[in-house]
């Protein structure tokens, strides 16, 4: 009995809480203003478009649909990837790809290619083992289907689509979007393996200063010492995989829409992905012209896998001493295992 | 000619979801999609207010201008029209869009979205099909528009909040009642969409 009565107190502030709770609470989260004479101001708290979109870029509230996507009332900053995407990304891919080609043309038509200087030797080492150069070329041939169908998201509706219709340029550029979105699990494989074999390899040392200095031979036109491979190389490898970090997040995440980011990440990850894209395009461009029409002999490296013995003493001469001395004692290199070339 | 929008008069706007129902029964809309939403500011805080929104049929809207396939049509009316033969689904316009208008039938995984729909402003779509046939009504929903007759949630709307008309002749109701009744709390979205403001 006791007990029942020293408990009836606290039941009844219980209960008093329960009543007045939901208005303690309410007012406790705003204050309501009322006019200044004290009446019922029915639009003195209410919620205005400026000052909401003063304190956060996009105005969002309460939604009945199960879609957190549609909770956001108003985002102006849709105007603004709008204007990213058609004013600045636009011209800026054209200028930065379009450029990059006019200067290797110019440099083209001004140096020509870096030549042999003293001619092949007729004899080859390997270079390249054919694992290498699958990978590479996964990664290569998934990239440049990747820039492609990339490109024409941007600038097919300009480029294409006046010439081949609308209804034939949807139809491409469906199949466009399903090749890029596919291709791209293609390259990051690739590129992956690519950083796997080579990362070791393509730690800097003291000796890339020194190639860099000389331009890489290109315009000193003297050969400068390196390991498998120079600082150039070095260069691209290490862009290509920060690059291609940065492209396969923001790939990944504008192939799976909506997972854990918001409206703002998905525009960000566009943005990420579409800069990263040009930059990545134009490095590549260089990477392909130096690989092929720019210096003589390059290409077989990643076509056979075996470059000449003086191609190999003019660009990676240590590379190529230290190839002949792992070689030995065990396996002296006999001229039967240094391929040779022609007839 | 009659430049199309919309308005909510969010002051009268009682969050009673007869305009996202009107929309989805008109269009017979399929399951998860939503041309017309009804979101709660402040919900349950002094001055919560509720603004029903759908595609605003924007001045240079941002949507047509991002779309990789140009698959939108501006009407001379205002209107922002779009042809699902034309839409690949990549979801740009939803990233472009300051309203998140535009609605997808699938999540989209490797693009897999579908075609895209969103409010038509009851005036199908910008395909081939011949205004209001069946073959439009499936894709886009019905086009009262050619009717004569305005889009359904503003026609239907209790309370006369949400709006839809000539912008000239919806903004002169909207600053008359504001004149009259002392206070409003704007054209919500107008300024991003037709880059103008109403005010009494
Ligand atoms: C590595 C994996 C990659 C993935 C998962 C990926 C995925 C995507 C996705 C989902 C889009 C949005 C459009 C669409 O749905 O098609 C896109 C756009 C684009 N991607 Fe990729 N991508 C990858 C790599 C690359 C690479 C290597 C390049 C170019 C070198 C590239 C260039 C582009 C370009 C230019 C766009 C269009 C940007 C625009 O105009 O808005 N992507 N990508
Ligand atoms: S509200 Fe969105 S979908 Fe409608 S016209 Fe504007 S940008 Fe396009």
């Amino acid at each position: 009995m006791r007990r029942l009565v020293r408990a009836t107190p606290f039941m009844g502030s219980a209960a008093l809480v329960v009543l007045v709770g939901p208005g303690l609470r309410a007012g406790a989260a705003a204050a309501e203003v009322r006019a200044p004479d004290g009446a019922f101001a029915p639009d003195a708290n209410a919620a205005k478009e400026g000052v909401l979109l003063n304190q956060d870029a996009r105005i969002s509230g309460r939604i009945d649909i199960l879609d957190r996507r549609a909770d956001v009332l108003i985002q102006p900053r849709g105007r603004e990837w709008e204007g990213y995407h058609e004013t600045w990304l636009q011209p800026l891919g054209v200028l930065v790809i379009l450029g990059t080609l006019l200067l290797l043309g110019l440099f083209y038509a001004a140096m020509g290619p870096l030549r042999l200087t003293r001619g092949r030797s007729g004899r080859t080492v390997t270079r390249f083992s054919p694992g290498e150069r699958f990978a590479h070329w996964l990664a290569a041939i998934s990239f440049v289907l990747l820039a492609l169908t990339g490109l024409n998201v941007t600038y097919g509706k300009i480029v294409l689509r006046p010439v081949i219709g609308p209804d034939a340029f949807s139809a491409f550029a469906q199949w466009v979007k399903y090749t890029h979105n596919y291709a791209g699990i293609a390259f990051a494989l690739g590129l992956l393996t690519i950083a796997a074999l080579w990362l070791r390899q393509n730690l800097p040392t003291r000796l890339d200063l020194a190639w860099l200095r000389a331009g890489g031979g290109y315009l000193s036109e003297t050969h400068v010492s390196a390991g498998r491979f120079n600082a150039g190389e070095k260069l691209v490898f290490w862009f290509a995989v920060l690059a291609g970090v940065a492209i396969t997040a923001s790939g990944v995440v504008l192939l799976f829409p909506f997972y854990g980011t918001t409206i703002a990440g998905m525009q960000l990850a566009h943005i990420v992905h579409s800069l990263t894209a040009i930059a990545f395009v134009a490095v590549i461009l260089g990477h392909i012209y130096v690989g092929t029409i720019g210096t003589e002999g390059a290409i077989e490296a990643m076509v056979s896998g075996e470059v000449d013995v003086n191609w190999a003493r003019e660009h990676h001469d240590l590379w190529l001493a230290e190839t002949m001395a792992g070689s030995a004692p065990n396996e002296r290199p006999e001229p039967a295992s240094l391929g040779r070339q022609g007839a | 000619m009659a430049r199309m929008k919309f308005l909510c008069d969010a002051d009268r706007c009682i969050e009673c979801n007869a305009c996202v129902t009107a929309c989805k029964n008109e269009h017979e809309v399929p399951w998860g999609i939503n041309r017309r939403r009804v979101i709660t500011l402040n919900d349950g805080k002094p001055g919560e207010r509720s603004v029903s929104m759908a595609c605003m049929h924007c001045t240079e809207a941002p949507c047509a201008a991002v779309c990789p396939t140009s698959c939108f049509l501006p009407t001379e009316d205002g209107i922002v029209l779009h042809s699902k033969d034309l839409c690949i689904g990549c979801g740009y316009c939803f990233y472009a869009c300051p309203f998140g208008a535009p609605q997808y039938p699938r999540v989209g995984n490797f693009g897999t979205r579908g075609k895209m729909d969103k409010c038509t402003y009851c005036a199908g779509g910008a395909g081939p099909e011949p205004t209001g046939s069946m073959e439009e009504y499936v894709k886009y929903g019905s086009n009262r528009l050619a009717e004569g007759k305005l889009p359904l949630c503003a026609e239907m709307c209790s309370t006369k909040s949400l709006l839809a008309g000539d912008g000239e002749m919806i903004a002169r109701i909207y600053k008359e009642r504001v004149v009259t009744r002392g206070y409003g709390s704007g054209a919500w979205g107008w300024k991003t969409a037709y880059r103008e403001d109403v005010s009494a």
